[in-house]
């Protein structure tokens, strides 16, 4: 029971950076307390093509289910599945805090009646015990729990654990799924990409994000020129925006919105309000640009420019590009 | 068509927050709680279901302390039908046991639809729809952004992260509402006045086993003060100075 298991997601036939980020939690543990890494793999035939970058992050064993039934996310055949998996003996199992993720873990969980710890930033592993750490109260508290069933079942927070090669064998094993993956109740028709090709808000190492100060839809291109310079950065943006339809939803950052927590979160005309802090308030550097020194965003900012974001903007875009470049 | 919400109290998460005594709470002191933003979304596409058809019952339903009766007047007071308090006292941070005490309440009511928000805004644990869901034996899709309930199909889209995919499942059913449907109404007079006199029942809770325990909780390390660069262009070389050579993010 001392084997821990990898939930790698995937998303049409390709695998998530959050995929590597739960076999190097896994192997962390495993490489503490013994014990082999199992990474689960799921995904249309073709799938089994990313075994090889489990193993070198550190999967003993690949778990590969391949079949056309989990072309798109499956969510009551992966359940059955690893369910029945998981109930061999595990000693915890680790997968993405995604939408995925979560909605995933938590039917294996009250499947098998066992807690499971949700959008985890810390975890320590004792004989007896995994003791977690997840941030609540729109992040401005830190909760601690313990979990002493197993398997312990664990969702990790994008970033909390950032992907480590440490290559292992990764033996192919073929995991066959549990009943008739198509007698389904729940079934996921499509699945499509946002359009642009766009970098994830909660993989994505710097976000820019624009507010109201922006003024018009149209000005959120140059939110996009400065997230292009930085070339691994994604758009955010505020309820304001996001109400007004500048951007979709799914760019919302804050308490109703995505938390996320970059290296680098840059405030483009955004006043700071508590709601929005609730989503970025814990990114490790913050920037903002706002004309109104007295905006809160301020008082969240590591550096503050005060300024006409309209302005600002292209020529720090300009000096992102250079520095970058080195041109 | 019946329909059931699940609503969680919640402390208003502006302002600062400060733990309490016994390590494991907050200080209630001087807090205001309302509606946890998501379930007031579920509330709202729930009501706007009935609205439509002109036809169908909106259960709200919240465990907790006789407290949960201002919340749950404030669903009746937008337009649900009748409430049940699960009442339950001291706080639970187990998202099963508490899923398990809804789905006693909920398995023999014959609903059509359960609505739950995403998240509770306070624990942040997305899963108590879910687990609610599985214990029942009943289909469910969470975290959505649009719903469409027609012959007894459920559709609906979520987002993920970057991309977006579409989801059906039949009647009876769990969703989980997220940011995109609906955004819970101010309370008029008029539903105001009609809620005082909507039936409110109050049941005991009948919790499953504790299996997450929280152990205590902690204030974030307090951000280190920001400064000011500069104003307006000009300063945008320090600034890059800064993200290069101080924050290491260039
Ligand atoms: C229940 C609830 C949930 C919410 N959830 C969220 C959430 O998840 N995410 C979220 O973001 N909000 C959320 N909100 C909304 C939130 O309260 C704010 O209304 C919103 O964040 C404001 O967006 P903003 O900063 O873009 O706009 P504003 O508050 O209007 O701020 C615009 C800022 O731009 C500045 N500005 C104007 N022109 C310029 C210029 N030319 N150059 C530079 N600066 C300029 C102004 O000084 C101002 O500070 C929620 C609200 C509620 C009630």
């Amino acid at each position: 029971m001392t084997n821990i298991l990898a939930f790698s997601e995937t998303r049409l036939g390709e695998l998530r950076r959050a995929g590597l980020e739960t076999v190097t939690a896994a192997r962390r543990v495993a490489d503490a307390t013994g014990g082999q890494v199992h990474a689960v793999l799921a995904g249309a035939p073709g799938i089994a093509q990313h075994a090889a970058r489990l193993a070198a992050h550190g999967a003993d064993v690949v778990l590969v289910l391949e079949d056309d039934a989990f072309a798109n996310y499956n969510p009551e055949a992966l359940t059955a599945t690893l369910a029945a998996r998981l109930g061999g003996g595990y000693r915890a199992a680790f997968f993405a805090a995604s939408a995925l993720g979560h909605d995933l873990v938590a039917r294996v969980a009250a499947r098998m009646k066992l807690a499971y710890a949700s959008d985890v930033t810390e975890f320590v592993f004792s004989a007896d015990a995994v003791t977690v750490a997840h941030p609540g109260y729109t992040n401005k508290i830190v909760q601690r729990f313990v979990l002493k069933a197993t398997p312990a079942l664990i969702s990790l927070r994008a970033g909390a654990v950032l992907p480590v090669e440490n290559a292992k064998a990764g033996t192919v094993e073929t995991l066959a799924p549990a009943g008739d993956p198509t007698a389904v109740r729940v079934k996921v028709t499509l699945t499509e990409k946002a359009a642009g090709g766009k970098i994830d808000l909660g993989e994505a190492p710097v976000i820019i994000a624009g507010g109201r100060g922006l003024k018009e839809a149209a000005n959120f291109k140059l939110v996009e020129d400065l997230a292009a310079a930085f070339g691994n950065a994604a758009v955010g943006a505020t309820r304001a925006v996001t109400d007004d339809g500048w951007r979709p939803h799914s760019d919302q950052i804050g308490q109703t919105g995505r938390l996320v927590s970059p290296d680098l979160y840059v405030a483009c005309g955004i006043s700071g309000a508590i709601q929005h802090l609730a989503g970025m308030r814990t990114s490790k550097t913050i920037v903002a640009i706002n004309k109104d020194k007295e905006a809160p965003i301020f008082k969240a900012a590591d550096y503050g420019i005060v300024g006409d974001v309209l302005e600002v903007l292209p020529v720090l875009t300009e000096a992102v590009r250079k520095a970058r470049t080195g041109a | 068509m019946k329909l059931a919400v699940c609503i969680k109290r919640v402390p208003d998460m502006e302002g600062r927050f400060k733990i309490a005594a016994s390590g494991t709470g907050i200080d209630e002191a001087g807090l205001k709680y309302d509606m946890s933003d998501f379930d007031g979304y579920a509330a709202e596409v729930a009501i706007q279901i009935t609205e439509k058809l002109g036809a169908g019952e909106v259960t709200v339903i919240s465990l907790g302390p006789d407290v949960v009766q201002e919340t749950l007047r404030k669903a009746l007071s937008m337009g649900a039908h009748r409430a049940v308090q699960l009442k339950h006292d001291a706080p639970v941070s187990d998202g099963l046991a508490v899923a398990t005490a809804l789905a006693a309440e909920l398995k023999d009511g014959g609903y059509d639809l359960i609505l739950c928000g995403r998240m509770a805004v306070d624990t942040q644990n997305r899963s108590t729809g879910i687990f609610l869901a599985e214990l029942l034996g009943l289909p469910v899709i969470s975290a959505i952004s649009q719903l469409n309930v027609e012959g007894g199909v459920v559709k609906a889209r979520r987002e993920l992260e970057g991309a977006y995919e579409l989801i059906e499942c039949p009647l009876p059913a769990v969703v989980t509402i997220d940011e995109g449907i609906a955004r819970a109404r101010y309370p008029s007079l008029k539903g105001i006045m009609a809620a005082k006199k909507k039936p409110l029942e109050v049941k005991p809770a009948h919790l499953g086993a504790i299996t997450y325990q929280l152990e205590k909780m902690e204030l974030p390390a307090e951000r280190a003060a920001g400064r000011i660069v500069g104003e307006g262009k000009d300063a945008v070389p320090e600034l890059v100075r800064l993200l290069k050579e101080e924050a290491k993010v260039l």
